[in-house]
């Protein structure tokens, strides 16, 4: 039994938390939150050169034909520095998209150009308010060309490529590849909870469109890379609360009140130690998540589910009460305390919310059986 | 990332795993997995009698307490092999629940105080079921504060060298059918309360002892109070020396907190069965929108739970130390069994308050709710657990104290108040 990442892989951890130090420390987060820029273009081309956006795109189509482990590594690293870039947009779905249900031809155009960061994807379902679901989605393609309105999309105001989910002619639910800069396609940026990571809305009047995968499969093959990106998003929300948990922890061993350090208070002490618990959970279902994930395991829908709610959980958990832990400090702008605050509650709702992730995973262990999670 | 045995664990789970299928006491296995909370589940024969009569088989075939040395009636493996084992035995293993605190706790103190001589003559027979030992450390005035205890020894004035106990102890599990004790002491009540204690270990059946069931909030009596009236214990049951019984005693607090991998179970898996079954307007209850945040919230501490006591295994596996995070289990396995059990009445409605045969799962979870408050008390309270996170895994100051560096007759206590 090995429920654990390799010796390479965690070296692996270390070279990008050096180079995540040093190249998206906080103030880089903030250049995002309060500049013109909706990512930070220099670290995501640094994160290029790394290979680390290719990781787990194979080696002919331009990326470093590494496994989803490293890739998981990488995410719970960006997780941590709270990078402002599309990697998982760009990354986690479309790339993957691309890879699950992608012609040789659509891949070799666009996996090495994903990989180099020269071009970024995105994953365009949702089409407005509540959960989305396939009856409510109504954006429809027809002789080739897209009409429809997505909102909101995740990096959608930069990205060069989306996947669409839209009705075929036959009203069937299908996925399309668009080019955002073609004709017939308009985009507005959108303000959010969280100003570290962009958001659109893509209005479609007839655009260019190209199928991905089989018409119809539209809705499995969304389901298969939401689960894939599930497991990656969940790491990226581990590594957001154990930095917010150390956050708390340091601030409580500096802080003075009372003429005491005020973690030696149990108030303070018993939350930092449920922030422990929950961050702790979260790991041991990530990893069981990734191994999921990359043993290409039969569980993997409810192996991701689970990862992704326990994370979800533990990075609210974690962001909330690192505030709590700073009082009034906690509540200003100058303090990071909000930059991981903003992002577990913009993550926790990305690829769909906890109650929808809540549902899947209960939904999926009746489907098969509960000893899976027993 | 990967679930796999190596080689050696394989070939030794496929060893054990047929030894089991062929020894195991298969007519009780029914009722062994009707095991609810405070009993191995035993009914057709008396459970003491049919844990000690597995307990035996398995000592005399070597697969007894498999990490001790074999002199002392263990089979020399390592770790993992432990664990192996542990998941081979399944539901059996909840026929041995008599012997968890004298092989987890106060066999391996023995191992580490008492004398080779002691050590030649207590642990074999522990190791093979022949003997039940208790853990008697609480007492009315001390239990998180353990330090705190009162009963005293005194050296007798006869010259023997003997100790004469005078005191209580109380919440003693299975006291009642215990053969030995391991038996916390104050020897020095001038000194500070850490620096005044000292262990010692006696047979339950010696003169002045007496055993008094207490009734529990579930209607049994697992745990009682233990009085000594001049109960004389010979010096050479002394275990450490006199006033080392702080130390002696963290010997068996830490074994009582290093039971890896054994991932306790939170009753996820019969939840989960019972609200395939259970209906809500006609309709499955799991398939409720409210009823599967709940499920899932319970299923993630689950599933975390036991993903965690894989990475500790899989440290053991790699011959490297567990970190702290299995410190975790008891703290969230407590308090889930009491949500769930909660939650199970809940879905059942008014029909929730009954507690009989015909309760679902013969009253499983009305079972688990009187039972789960103990979880989170016994062996380290909830907030205890919580200080030794804070306190030792994220480093953060201690309380500031008011019983350091006191002698301890002159501590503040419930019945004596400061002026
Ligand atoms: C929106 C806002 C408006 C405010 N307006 C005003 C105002 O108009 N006038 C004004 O004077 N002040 C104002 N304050 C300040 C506010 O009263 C303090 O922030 C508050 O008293 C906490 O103090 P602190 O920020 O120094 O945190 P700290 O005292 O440093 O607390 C940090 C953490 O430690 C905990 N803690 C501290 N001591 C203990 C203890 N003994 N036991 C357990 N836990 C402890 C706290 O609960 C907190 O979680 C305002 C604050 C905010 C956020
Ligand atoms: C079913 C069961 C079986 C048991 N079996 C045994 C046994 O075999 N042998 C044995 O020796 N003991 C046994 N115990 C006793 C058990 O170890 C004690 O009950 C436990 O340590 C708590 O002590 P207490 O009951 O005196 O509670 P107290 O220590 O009085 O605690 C009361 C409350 O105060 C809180 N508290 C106390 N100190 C602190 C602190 N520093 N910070 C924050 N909160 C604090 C506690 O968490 C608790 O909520 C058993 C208990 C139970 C319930």
């Amino acid at each position: 039994m090995n429920l654990d990442f390799s010796d390479e892989q965690k070296q692996l951890r270390d070279q990008i938390r050096r180079f995540l130090g040093e190249k998206c420390p906080s103030s880089a987060v903030r250049a995002v939150l309060e500049g013109p820029e909706s990512y930070d273009k220099g670290l995501y081309r640094g994160l290029a050169e790394m290979g680390v956006l290719g990781a787990a795109i194979p080696e002919e189509f331009g990326g470093s034909g590494l496994t989803h482990l490293e890739l998981c590594v990488v995410a719970e690293e960006l997780g941590r520095a709270l990078a402002p870039v599309p990697v998982s947009s760009s990354i986690y779905l479309a790339a993957e998209f691309l890879i699950q249900a992608g012609t040789p031809r659509q891949k070799a155009l666009w996996l090495p150009r994903l990989a180099a960061g020269g071009s970024i994807g995105t994953f365009a379902m949702s089409e407005g308010q509540g959960r989305t679901t396939p009856a409510r989605i109504s954006a429809r393609v027809e002789g080739g060309k897209l009409t429809g309105v997505k909102f909101p999309v995740a990096d959608g105001d930069v990205a060069d490529l989306a996947v669409v989910a839209a009705r075929d002619e036959q009203g069937r639910l299908s996925l399309y590849l668009v080019e955002l800069a073609a004709a017939g396609v308009r985009r507005e940026a959108l303000e959010s909870i969280d100003p570290t990571r962009g958001q659109a809305r893509l209005v479609f009047d007839r655009a260019p469109a190209e199928l991905l995968g089989t018409k119809g499969d539209g809705w499995h093959i969304a389901s298969q890379v939401l689960d894939r990106a599930a497991v990656l998003m969940a790491f990226e929300q581990l590594g957001g609360a154990d930095r917010a948990l150390e956050m708390a922890r340091d601030y409580a061993l500096e802080r003075m009140a009372f003429g005491r350090p005020i973690g030696s208070f149990q108030a303070i002490k018993h939350i930092l130690a449920d922030m422990y618990v929950s961050a702790t959970l979260a790991r041991s279902n990530c990893y069981y998540g990734a191994w999921a994930l990359v043993s290409g395991a039969a569980e993997l829908p409810v192996a991701a589910a689970t990862a992704r709610v326990s994370a979800t959980t533990a990075f609210q958990h974690c962001a909330k009460n690192n505030i709590q832990v700073h009082g009034g400090m906690g509540f200003t702008w100058a303090f990071d305390c909000h930059l991981f605050y903003r992002r577990s509650n913009a993550l926790a709702l990305a690829l769909g919310s906890q109650s929808t992730w809540e549902s899947l995973l209960i939904e999926r262990m009746s489907a098969g059986n509960a000893e899976t999670a027993a | 990332m990967d679930f796999e045995d190596t080689v050696e664990e394989a070939a030794f789970r496929t060893q054990v795993r047929a030894w089991i299928d062929a020894n195991a006491p298969k007519h009780l296995e029914e009722e062994l997995k009707r095991a609810s909370f405070g009993s191995n589940g035993v009914v057709s024969e008396d459970p003491i009698a049919a844990g000690k009569a597995w307990q035996k088989k398995k000592a005399e075939a070597g697969w007894a307490c498999l990490h001790w040395p074999k002199e002392y009636g263990g089979a020399a493996r390592t770790p993992i092999e432990r664990v192996i084992w542990g998941q081979e035995e399944g539901a059996y293993a909840a026929l041995t629940g008599v012997f968890t605190i004298g092989h987890g706790m106060c066999g391996p103190t023995v191992m580490s105080w008492a004398s080779e001589e002691h050590k030649r003559k207590l642990l074999p027979p522990l190791a093979s079921g022949e003997h039940i030992w208790c853990q008697l450390f609480s007492e009315p005035a001390s239990g998180s504060d353990l330090a705190g205890l009162r009963t005293r020894a005194v050296k007798a004035d006869d010259g023997s060298g003997d100790w004469i106990v005078n005191g209580q102890k109380i919440w003693t599990s299975g006291a009642q059918y215990s053969d030995w004790g391991l038996l916390i002491t104050r020897t020095n009540p001038d000194v500070p309360k850490h620096k005044g204690l000292t262990m010692f270990f006696l047979d339950m059946k010696s003169p002045g002892v007496e055993v008094r069931p207490i009734k529990q909030v579930n209607g049994q009596s697992s745990f009682n109070e233990v009085y000594f009236t001049d109960v004389r214990i010979p010096d050479s049951q002394r275990l450490g020396d006199v006033g080392q019984g702080w130390e002696v005693s963290l010997t068996t607090l830490m074994n009582e907190r290093l039971s890896i991998g054994s991932g306790m179970s939170t009753g996820f898996p019969e939840l989960f069965r019972f609200c395939m079954d259970a209906e809500i307007d006609g309709r499955p209850a799991v398939e409720d929108s409210a009823v599967r945040s709940r499920l899932a919230q319970i299923a993630v501490r689950q599933s975390g739970l036991k993903y965690t006591g894989m990475r500790a295994i899989s440290a053991l596996s790699k011959g490297e130390t567990p970190g702290p995070e299995n410190s975790i289990g008891k703290l969230v396995a407590g308090a889930t069994m009491q949500d769930l059990s909660m939650f199970a009445l809940d879905l059942q409605g008014e029909a929730g308050v009954i507690w009989d045969e015909d309760s679902p799962q013969q009253g499983r979870f009305q079972a688990m709710l009187m039972r789960s408050p103990a979880t989170r008390i016994e062996g380290g309270s909830d907030e205890i657990l919580r200080n030794i996170i804070g306190e030792r895994v994220l480093g953060l100051p201690g309380d500031i104290r008011v019983d350091k560096d006191v002698p301890f007759k002159d501590i503040p206590t419930s019945g004596r108040k400061k002026k």
